[in-house]
């Protein structure tokens, strides 16, 4: 049965993967994502006289929180609206092999994304010598928090049928928890900020982007991804 | 093979299916007839796990839709109402993943899939989207979709509507043809095409089971008037 599951798993994640390069949108928001984040990086680094990516990493967090919501919106809301949402759950499998196979194709596009910013890496290491310690922590540290913001933006798209909606409320949340920490800093107390930046999706990444991976960030990006598949299935378990 | 028990379902306060019960035998095909907005639509979404009961239930085979929803899945074939389908799928691409979905065998998987393209005369649009088919053929795509994996039961909500009177022939006759080893329910709102195919007729209106006959009770009814005229006796006596 266990078996059966993971198989159904793959076949969804298959399908979605695929499903996101049929159209254009994929190629734009790979192509706006790469541009604006490269004119960013660029514009700064030269003035920092430094060969290290902390420019490109510390501008991510933002950048995800927009993007990605953008490509995960049509998971769950398209479906609604077209009306497969129907057939894909008359089909023998379980509302966990949906969401699981739908957030891993969306993670994977967020890899795909990710991966021609490994060029920047590579030009940087012509122009001094390259520290790939942080680097290669700052990635994973990248794919945990697109991971992260994949399923806050899936579980935006289970709450709705409207697309646009969809991503409004999966862009609002992935902005609160990666600017958290820069907007508490101007109106509560230090000791407060404290606390309050533990909720921080930016606070943890910074962090794993040091190149110390700490088993507390891991599992803050661990249990972000749970909480929201977890309220997506509650929500789709809701809507029947 | 599936027993309807007390079936009721609330839309808020709408209470769409009103303690129906009833019984469709094994290898049956039963006619599922009544006016739009009666419960049919309804009553599929609940046998195919899409809604959930409000209280009742039903039971196919040994299974209880409240506990084994996934084993009943795996009997099931649907061809939900209008046949929503992936709209930027190849029809090929579309019938192999639901292929896998369903656990056709990779050995098995080709020959089945050409057999349902035969059955359901699909050759020609095999490498198109399903967003270039007509409604004909998207509605053929539904049929084949249904019978994917064998199912032993279908359950086919207004297979011939939008389809032109050829069509309903061909559709017609693939009902007759694949009703002789599996048990089908079906619906349409045209009478004389289900008096053509049912063994069985179960009529409901409002939510409520209106009548139950089989194919000779219906002509012993129908002996001095027609279908038409029953129909509308059972289902608009209320209003008259």
């Amino acid at each position: 049965m266990r078996n059966k599951t993971t198989e159904n798993v793959k076949h969804i994640f298959k399908k979605e993967f695929k499903s996101y390069f049929v159209s254009p949108i994929a190629y734009i928001v790979i192509s706006i994502f790469l541009l604006i984040m490269g004119w960013l990086f660029f514009s700064t680094f030269f003035l920092n006289d430094q060969a290290s990516l902390v420019g490109f990493f510390a501008i991510l967090p933002p950048a995800f929180a927009f993007i990605i919501p953008a490509v995960t919106m049509r998971l769950f809301s398209e479906e609604m609206n077209v009306g497969t949402y129907e057939l894909l759950l008359t089909l023998p499998v379980t509302f966990r092999d949906i969401i699981v196979g739908k957030f891993l194709a969306a993670v994977g596009f967020v890899a795909v994304m990710l991966a021609p910013t490994l060029v920047y890496a590579i030009t940087v290491t012509f122009m001094g010598s390259l520290d790939w310690g942080p680097v290669l922590g700052s990635y994973l540290g990248a794919l945990l928090l697109g991971a992260a913001f994949s399923a806050i933006g899936l579980l935006a798209s289970a709450m709705t049928r409207n697309q646009v909606v969809a991503f409004i409320i999966g862009m609002a949340i992935c902005v609160c928890l990666a600017l958290l920490t820069d907007f508490l800093l101007f109106f509560l107390p230090d000791s407060l900020v404290g606390f309050f930046q533990f909720f921080s999706a930016k606070y943890h990444f910074a962090d794993i982007a040091k190149g110390v991976i700490d088993s507390r960030n891991i599992l803050y990006f661990l249990s972000v991804i749970f909480i929201a598949l977890y309220g997506a299935n509650l929500i789709m378990q809701e809507k029947k | 093979m599936i027993k309807f028990e007390n079936l009721t379902r609330y839309y808020g306060d709408v209470c769409a299916v009103d303690h129906v019960s009833f019984e469709v035998k094994k290898g049956e095909i039963l006619g599922f007839l009544g006016p739009n907005g009666a419960g049919k639509t309804t009553t599929y979404r609940i046998l195919t796990g899409y809604l959930q009961a409000t209280s009742g239930t039903i039971k196919v085979k040994d299974y209880d839709i409240h506990e084994d929803q996934l084993e009943i899945k795996k009997l099931i074939g649907y061809l939900p109402e209008s046949a929503p389908i992936y709209h930027d799928m190849l029809v090929y691409d579309y019938l192999n993943y639901i292929a896998d979905i369903r656990g056709v065998p990779e050995a098995d998987k080709l020959p089945h899939i050409k057999g349902l393209a035969d059955l359901c005369s699909l050759n020609e649009v095999m490498h198109k989207t399903v967003n270039q088919l007509s409604k004909g053929y998207r509605q053929r795509v539904g049929i084949a979709h249904a019978l994917m994996g064998n199912p032993e039961i279908l359950v086919l909500d207004e297979p011939t509507v939008g389809l032109d009177p050829n069509q309903i022939v061909d559709t017609r006759e693939i009902i007759k043809r694949i009703g002789k080893e599996k048990t089908i329910i079906f619906s349409t709102h045209i009478l004389s095409e289900a008096a053509a195919t049912c063994d069985r007729f179960v009529i409901i209106n409002k939510g409520k089971l209106a009548a139950d006959l089989t194919i000779d009770q219906l002509k012993e009814l129908t002996k001095d008037r027609s279908f038409e005229e029953l129909f509308r006796n059972l289902t608009r006596g209320d209003n008259q």
